[in-house]
């Protein structure tokens, strides 16, 4: 029996379908059985990430109105076998789905699989309470500026109202570590008191991860970029794994502080 | 046989006069008696009016017989009832004042977009997130950092306050009154309070040591048994 987790943040731009892409590779990267599932219906992006855009016949919403079988919908990864992609459609909207519908869908693919990856729309209607309803747990994508903070908190408290296993989890995205040193934007423990859940990772704003998306091929495989290795440590700590937190630059006083968070978690 | 306590007894002071029910006899009995006693009196039409306190003692006065007791008195005479004083209140009453008095202890964030609105005092021990809102009848008590919006004394009681241990609000409010965050990006304050200051007519926030000097009924329920 899989797991299911839905990666959301509210506000659109943070990098959610990449963190999805990413994570679902590293995942597998490590021998898992992996299946992303994109409920961005009208607006998706997650196929062309990962490259496999032009391999899509059936999608999610075929699935729900029963045009074809899941299994059918299901497209193979170029790289991995053990890592399929449940594409969203780009001619309906939101609504064709149900959260009925997408209860079943995740419950018939946790049967399969090790870890469904959901990848949720931007806002809090209808497409997000589609992409939470089969999740067990839930990691909430944020990057260091107010705006996108304020929307990672009303997320929290709706996740928070729902039945999940654990309380949700945060990743923190698109950090620019000079900026953080002048106090331009929000610093990690900053956004951690406020948030009030518990730190999965950072990722730091790297060129590499918009490149390898521009070429469909998640930055996850490429083991020299600093982004790849946050997204596999992010991996690591999903599988139960204590990692440290990476640090962002050579700089041992920022390590230290967050040195703490590890400690404070487990 | 011991001589008949008097249904209606009347004192007099500075203040007027004030007039005891027995709360032993049957109100209409009461009543009747509080006629013949008021007919007996004769007033001086260019006297100013007399204000009246009616005590009942024991015995429970629902709204009707609060109106029929000012009827009568007020009626055509030169009396103005200024208080019924009775030692009993209803049930219901009674709860509700509790309800309203009470502090309610609540542990969560308030995150982005969640409101919290109790009825009496706020205990919230947590944080109150930007985008958030607590809301209280009585006064609030944030132990977390308060960044979202707080409404005390929402139904209109302007002597509530807010205190919180790490203030910086987006907005206080207090009954009808509401104060923003200056514009410019400011360090919030520990331990302060936010509350009104009748001389400025406005919100203040000042240190919580001002509410010892301001506000020294804090405990609500006797606040309410006092003034009623």
């Amino acid at each position: 029996m899989g797991e299911a987790i839905v990666i959301t943040s509210g506000k659109g731009g943070v990098g959610k379908t990449t963190t999805t892409a990413n994570i679902g590779t590293a995942l597998a990267l490590m021998e898992k059985k992996v299946c992303l599932v994109d409920t961005d219906i009208g607006l998706r992006n997650l196929d062309v990430i990962m490259g496999l855009e032009n391999r899509i016949i059936y999608d999610i919403v075929d699935v729900v109105e029963e045009r074809c079988r899941l299994n059918q919908a299901l497209i193979r990864d170029k790289r991995f076998d053990s890592l399929v992609l449940l594409p969203a459609a780009q001619t309906s909207d939101k609504s064709a789905v149900t959260v009925e519908g997408m209860k079943k869908i995740v419950a018939e693919l946790k049967q399969e699989y090790d870890y469904i990856i959901i990848d949720c729309p931007a806002g809090i209607e209808q497409g997000f309470q589609n992409a939470i309803a089969g999740a067990d747990r839930a990691i909430v994508v944020t990057n260091p500026e107010k705006s996108s903070v304020r929307d990672a908190d009303r997320i929290i408290g709706l996740l928070e109202q729902e039945e999940m296993t654990e309380s949700p989890r945060l990743i923190i995205n698109r950090i620019r570590n000079h900026m953080m040193q002048s106090g331009d934007i929000m610093e990690v423990d900053e956004i951690v008191q406020l948030l009030a859940i518990d730190l999965i990772g950072i990722v730091i704003d790297d060129e590499e991860v918009i490149k390898a998306s521009n070429n469909g091929e998640p930055v996850a495989l490429n083991p020299n970029s600093k982004a790849s290795i946050a997204y596999r440590n992010i991996a690591r700590r999903i599988l139960g794994e204590n990692v440290p937190l990476q640090s962002l630059e050579e700089d041992k006083g920022i390590f230290q502080r967050f040195k703490k968070f590890i400690g404070m978690r487990s | 046989m011991h001589e008949k306590k008097p249904i209606i007894t009347i004192k007099g002071n500075r203040e007027g006069l004030t007039l005891m029910i027995d709360d032993e006899v049957p109100f209409e009995e009461a009543l009747v008696e509080l006629k013949d006693k008021l007919q007996s009196t004769q007033q001086n039409k260019n006297e100013p009016v007399v204000s009246v306190k009616v005590q009942s003692g024991n015995r429970f006065v629902d709204e009707e017989k609060q109106y029929k007791l000012r009827d009568m008195i007020e009626g055509e005479n030169h009396f103005k009832v200024t208080a019924i004083e009775t030692n009993v209140v209803h049930r219901d009453e009674a709860l509700r004042w509790k309800e309203e008095s009470e502090i309610k202890t609540i542990h969560r964030i308030i995150r982005s977009g969640q409101v919290l609105k109790v009825t009496g005092d706020l205990l919230l021990i947590g944080d109150v997130n930007p985008g958030g809102k607590v809301m209280a009848t009585g006064n609030i008590y944030v132990l977390g950092n308060l960044f979202g919006i707080a409404h005390a004394g929402y139904k209109g009681d302007r002597s509530a306050f807010i205190a919180a241990s790490y203030m910086k609000p987006t907005q206080l409010r207090i009954a009808d009154y509401i104060s923003r965050a200056p514009d410019y990006e400011a360090d919030g304050v520990y331990m302060e309070c936010g509350i009104i200051d009748e001389n400025e007519d406005k919100i203040i926030i000042d240190s919580l040591k001002l509410l010892s000097r301001k506000r020294n009924e804090i405990s609500g329920f006797e606040r309410r048994m006092q003034n009623g």
